[in-house]
């Protein structure tokens, strides 16, 4: 008997193509140590997929995916991080001893059970295919369910939604408990509380007339680099320069004879 | 080629997806792992529907992105009302209820 569905060449060397990129992808995902890094192999993992169910003939699913997922939802995962920073918890030290092993051991094994119960599963009957459900248009055939079918789920999935709109406004909404200090409060608390060193502002960054980037910290008189002339976030980030060397008697001030 | 490899496919990245849940520290990224996992499933739905010959598959992995759409949204919020309060996203810190 011919079967029902054939998958043709292309196919199965687009499949062989993208699948191990995209299971690359995921394990940098686990792997490398910032997050941005990791949104970005999402967001390769989630166009593979998009790829995948344009192949299969899931041709608005593939579409949404793109718009959706790489589009609205790695974006707010970015504005999210851009909040929030750099964080020590992107580091991969592990905090809980034997957690990674167990994890691995756990994941290795669920993974072999999946894998082999798919691999003894039979369903009995060939697969069809998507050509006669896909023959008046995908995204026909779709709403054509989601209209008749599923237009209960659709309904309670649109309360779901706007439900999630509001709840992420009101996490969103901060409400003042205090009333905002004005500028005079604020003044006369800098010279009432701490030291006075820096009722007349922070110092600013840069070695004087040698480098004045913001990334070098200013010098104290005693040589020593003053750590509030620097922003926080660089010194997070670890992009401070020395400097150290920009002092006077380590810069090489003797003339060179030009040729 | 057999319909099955998209399967496989489907459940090594829902394991790795787990496994990153559990490893990881920073809340933004398990986020994204759970995500993951989610398109994982999606995978093996619209494999389902081409399986069945039905579109069935296919309307069910829609609802799921509608669902994982919600579920960015307000987990998002959480983590940044919480490092709000606590200027950190890391998942080993919020342990109030330990203590």
């Amino acid at each position: 008997m011919e079967p029902l569905l054939t998958i043709q060449t292309p196919e199965t060397v687009l499949f062989w193509f993208l699948a191990p990129l995209s299971v690359l992808a995921a394990l940098g995902m686990l792997l490398v140590k910032k997050a941005v890094h990791s949104a970005l192999l999402l967001a390769w993992v989630m166009v593979t997929l998009a790829i995948f169910y344009i192949a299969q003939g899931a041709v608005f699913l593939g579409i949404v995916q793109v718009v959706v997922y790489t589009g609205a939802v790695m974006m707010l995962f970015l504005f999210i991080l851009m909040l929030v920073g750099v964080d020590s918890s992107d580091s991969l030290t592990e905090t809980i001893t034997g957690l990674r092993p167990i994890a691995i051991t756990a994941a290795v094994g669920f993974g072999g059970l999946m894998v082999s119960l798919l691999g003894r599963a039979t369903l009995g009957r060939e697969p069809v295919g998507l050509e006669a459900a896909n023959a008046a248009g995908n995204v026909q055939g779709i709403a054509a369910l989601l209209f008749s079918k599923y237009v209960w789920p659709f309904e309670v999935i649109s309360a779901l939604l706007i439900t999630a709109a509001v709840g992420a406004m009101v996490l969103a909404h901060h409400q003042r408990t205090t009333p905002r200090p004005t500028q005079r409060e604020q003044s006369t608390n800098r010279f009432r509380t701490g030291s006075l060193a820096g009722a007349a502002g922070l110092p600013g960054p840069g070695v004087f007339a040698r480098h004045n980037a913001v990334d070098v910290p200013a010098l104290l008189p005693d040589g020593t680099p003053a750590p509030s002339s620097i922003s926080a976030t660089l010194k997070a980030r670890g992009d401070v320069i020395d400097s150290a060397q920009f002092q006077l008697d380590n810069v090489d001030t003797t003339v060179v004879e030009e040729k | 080629m057999s319909l099955d490899n998209y399967l496989y496919l489907s459940a090594i990245l829902f394991t790795i997806g787990a496994v990153g849940v559990v490893v990881r520290r920073n809340a933004i990224v398990v986020f994204m792992c759970i995500e993951l996992m989610l398109n994982a499933a999606n995978l093996s739905l619209v494999t389902f529907a081409r399986i069945n010959g039905t579109l069935d598959g296919q309307v069910i992995a829609f609802f799921t992105m509608v669902v994982a759409a919600c579920e960015v949204v307000v987990g998002l919020a959480i983590i940044v009302t919480i490092y709000r309060s606590r200027r950190s996203a890391s998942i080993d810190d919020a342990s109030l209820l330990k203590r």
